[in-house]
């Protein structure tokens, strides 16, 4: 006989404010097989836990529905609460009384029935409960890092200090990302590449890291601990063993027409390059739609001149499959396009830049050498504006509603860089607010406008218009409303963030979600900011939403500490709400084998005595250990052989039974 | 006598409150649902919510079985087509609800009494949006009696 007690917690007065506990009490009382109702104020603390507890020693209730908060957020706490009391966790039944009911509605007595019968409907099904003992399944002790920014180096540094393999992928010739082309960073001043350099370097030379450079993963099965991972190594046209990073072919080479994409498309490269001089791995890569040799078929100089013979342009992609415990998403962040800012003149005038191209006009390794001058004429520019916001926090279509948070923070920077440089160049700040929380953030801002004397106008541009000689910014100033006139000779654009236009690609390849932003949503956006609701999968910098350099590193260790977490294990838990065969009632027609997307149904062959003979039959045989428990094919069973445990069909005709009653 | 019993329907369709039975993929639906909540966006509370962990999960039964115990609209909402948790699980949804779908216009279920959609976990919004507007809809057309077990009371 099932015994259910039922606990009713009021969330505080999140749930009690909107639904009359009494009556719900009074409504359970006479459902069949409820046998102990309490309520208390907040069930998932350890008081109400005890409850639990209590009921299941003493009152000898062997079934519990919590009617709480979504089972999303507090049914593992139940589950272990009744395991440490002895119950089986899986008789455990969450009714969704907040989020599903005292949140979204306002009616009292509406939401005290609705209420009533989301109880009703998990009294029924966890009648039905049975007890479900997990399998284990190993654990593959080797991480994949896609993405090697400053989060993906940083993550795959953290877990090869604990000792696990990892494999880290980058889709561009070398690692370092956006943090590579950055100057100085902020609050400190101090040189970024000074800083990640050294990190790329312990990157190459540890022996717990393999690293992919140049490619990109493709396809993504499995679960955790056991994710199969397809690998795309993209041809280099260079045999990475034979290279020894000379550096000869790319002076030599003939074809210097290509933007670089490292300088933001502000100097030129050869067709056969590297991104930076401090690439890791510092091995030059062909670009096939620029080398003469690709286009036209006559040139090879470089294969001539390489002293190693390392040049090879028969090379191919190459597919690496592997076996990976678990996923560190560190993918990064864009800035926007700005073809539809029309009236900030981007595409139509050279010296109207982003934040972006800024940094390598600045830096001391950039196109000109940090020198600061015009790209339409190389001169010093003696008036320089900036503008912020640009796309951020910007509700039409062609924005975006979000803070990209690191702008305010840039563009004090650049100002105080080029004041710092050059005394008698001006610099005008526009903006809407300037945010600067953050350690030692506000005092940096205040220390541009007081110290390095730059003027902060609050206040938009309406459009700017290229001049002869000068750029006329007409702008307003919202504190005095004043219009202003401001001839520049450069202007910085802090173009909003954005996730990358792979994302959604990535997305889908891992099963994890994408918020409307595109960026990766995590698994709860207080308490499980690094992890994905796929479990095995965790994310790491500004792919998960705009994030600066000091919080990416954060968000990357703790993506690594998550990740050892899993790897330190020999065995993980399984879901056992997986699908199982009733094999008298099976037919051997196997349409479940088609419709199982992880390959968990096989065809078995059983014996039979049917009137005194032996027969073989066969029928449908469950792999517990790769089965997900979708539940895909139980609707395709045709003789209704194949249930899901912890979702049987009984189960959720008795939801329905009860909340239509 | 059955002037009497039809004064008694009217009555009782001028109050008409419907219920509708939403199944809700775990993972994209359930969780959106959840979005709502902590955003404390607004739907009525004629709509009931059962927890499946993949939209592919709902078996024709359960939906027949709703309608016959007297749900006036049903709801099946997943994960969007190729963001399925379990990889291909929505498109099994998308194939064989679109034939029940076909199968109850047949039989004189009026086709705005049965959804199918696909909200994700980060659509709170639409989440509310599809249930008011499937309530609406349901409002205007009045108790489900076509498919209703006449031993059903409520």
């Amino acid at each position: 006989m099932q015994r259910v007690g039922v606990f009713i917690c009021w969330c505080g007065t999140n749930i009690s404010s909107t639904v009359n506990i009494e009556q719900v009490v009074a409504a359970l009382e006479n459902i069949p097989g409820v046998v102990y109702i309490k309520d208390y104020q907040y069930m998932c603390s350890e008081i109400g836990q005890n409850l639990v507890k209590d009921a299941i020693k003493e009152q000898n209730i062997n079934r519990v529905v919590v009617a709480s908060c979504s089972p999303r957020m507090h049914e593992a706490t139940f589950r272990k609460a009744a395991a440490a009391a002895g119950l089986n966790p899986y008789l455990v039944e969450i009714a969704n009384i907040r989020e599903h009911c005292s949140w979204v509605h306002k009616d009292k007595e509406a939401a005290t029935q609705k209420a009533i019968s989301l109880t009703r409907a998990a009294v029924a099904k966890a009648i039905l409960n049975e007890q479900l003992i997990p399998g284990e399944v190993g654990v593959e002790k080797r991480a994949l890092v896609i993405g090697g920014g400053i989060a993906g180096i940083q993550t795959a540094l953290d877990i090869a200090e604990a000792g696990y393999q990892v494999d880290l992928v980058e889709k561009t010739p070398s690692i370092g990302g956006k943090m590579a082309q950055l100057d100085k960073t902020f609050p400190t001043l101090d040189c970024s590449a000074c800083i990640l350099t050294p990190k790329m370097v312990d990157l190459a030379l540890n022996s717990k890291i393999n690293l992919y450079s140049y490619s990109e993963v493709t396809e993504v099965n499995g679960f955790v601990g056991n994710f199969e991972v397809t690998i795309n190594q993209k041809a280099r046209s260079i045999e990475m063993e034979k290279c020894t990073g000379c550096g000869i072919c790319l002076a030599k080479c003939p074809a210097k027409k290509a933007l670089s994409e490292f300088e933001e498309g502000l100097a030129k490269r050869a067709a056969i390059y590297t991104p930076f001089p401090q690439a890791v791995p510092n091995v030059p890569v062909i670009d096939r739609e620029t080398c003469i040799k690709f286009v036209t078929g006559k040139c090879g100089l470089c294969a001539k001149l390489c002293p190693t013979g390392a040049i090879d342009y028969e090379q191919k992609d190459q597919i690496v499959n592997q076996k990976y415990g678990v996923i560190i998403v560190a993918t990064g962040y864009d800035l926007i396009n700005l073809d539809r800012f029309g009236e900030y003149q981007y595409l139509d005038h050279p010296d109207i830049i982003t934040g972006l191209e800024f940094e390598r006009l600045v830096n001391a390794a950039g196109p000109t050498g940090g020198k600061l001058v015009r790209p339409s004429d190389q001169k010093q520019p003696k008036k320089v504006v900036f503008i912020q916001c640009v796309g951020s926090r910007d509700k039409s279509e062609r924005g975006k509603a979000y803070c990209s948070k690191i702008c305010c923070m840039y563009t004090a920077k650049h100002a105080m860089l080029l004041r710092d440089k050059y005394p008698d160049c001006e610099a005008y700040v526009f903006y809407i607010d300037v945010r600067t929380a953050g350690k030692g953030f506000e005092e940096f801002q205040r220390r541009a406008v007081e110290n390095y004397g730059v003027n902060y106008i609050k206040g938009m541009v309406g459009k700017i218009f290229p001049g002869d000689n000068q750029l006329q910014v007409n702008g307003v100033d919202a504190l005095s409303g004043e219009l202003l006139q401001l001839e520049a000779d450069l202007v910085v654009l802090a173009a909003a963030t954005q996730a990358k236009p792979e994302a959604d690609e990535v997305a889908r390849m891992l099963s994890i979600s994408i918020d409307r932003d595109r960026f990766f949503t995590e698994a709860h956006p207080k308490l499980r900011p690094v992890e994905t609701h796929c479990a095995g999968i965790y994310l790491a910098g500004a792919c998960q939403g705009p994030k600066d350099i000091p919080e990416t590193v954060a968000q990357a260790s703790a993506a690594a500490t998550k990740a050892i977490g899993v790897l330190s294990k020999n065995k993980l838990v399984n879901n056992p709400c997986v699908a199982k065969v009733e094999q008298a009632v099976c037919s051997g027609c196997l349409a479940c084998i088609k419709i199982c997307p992880y390959e968990a149904i096989t065809e078995q062959v059983i014996e039979e005595k049917t009137r005194g003979k032996v027969r073989l039959r066969r029928v449908a045989e469950v792999n517990e250990t790769l089965c997900q428990g979708c539940g895909g094919c139980t609707v395709a069973c045709r003789p209704g052989a194949i249930d899901l445990k912890g979702f049987s069909n009984q189960q959720i005709l008795a939801e329905v039974d009860a909340i239509c009653r | 006598m059955s002037v009497i019993a039809s004064d008694a329907v009217i009555k009782k369709e001028a109050g008409f409150e419907p219920l509708i039975v939403a199944f809700c993929c775990n993972w994209c639906s359930y969780a959106g649902a959840d979005l709502a909540g902590t955003s404390r966006l607004n739907y009525p509370a004629n709509i009931k919510i059962i927890r499946v962990p993949c939209s592919c999960r709902v078996n024709a039964n359960f939906v027949l079985r709703a309608f016959q115990r007297g749900a006036d609209g049903v709801i099946i909402a997943g994960c969007h087509p190729g963001d399925c948790h379990y990889m291909t699980g929505n498109y099994y949804t998308r194939r064989r609800m679109s034939l029940l779908k076909n199968l109850l216009e047949f039989i004189g279920i009026e086709e705005a009494r049965f959804k199918i959609d696909w909200i994700s976990a980060s659509e709170g919004n639409k989440f509310a949006e599809v249930m008011n507007d499937v309530l609406a809809k349901v409002h205007q057309l009045g108790p489900n009696r076509k498919l209703r077990d006449s031993r059903w009371r409520r």
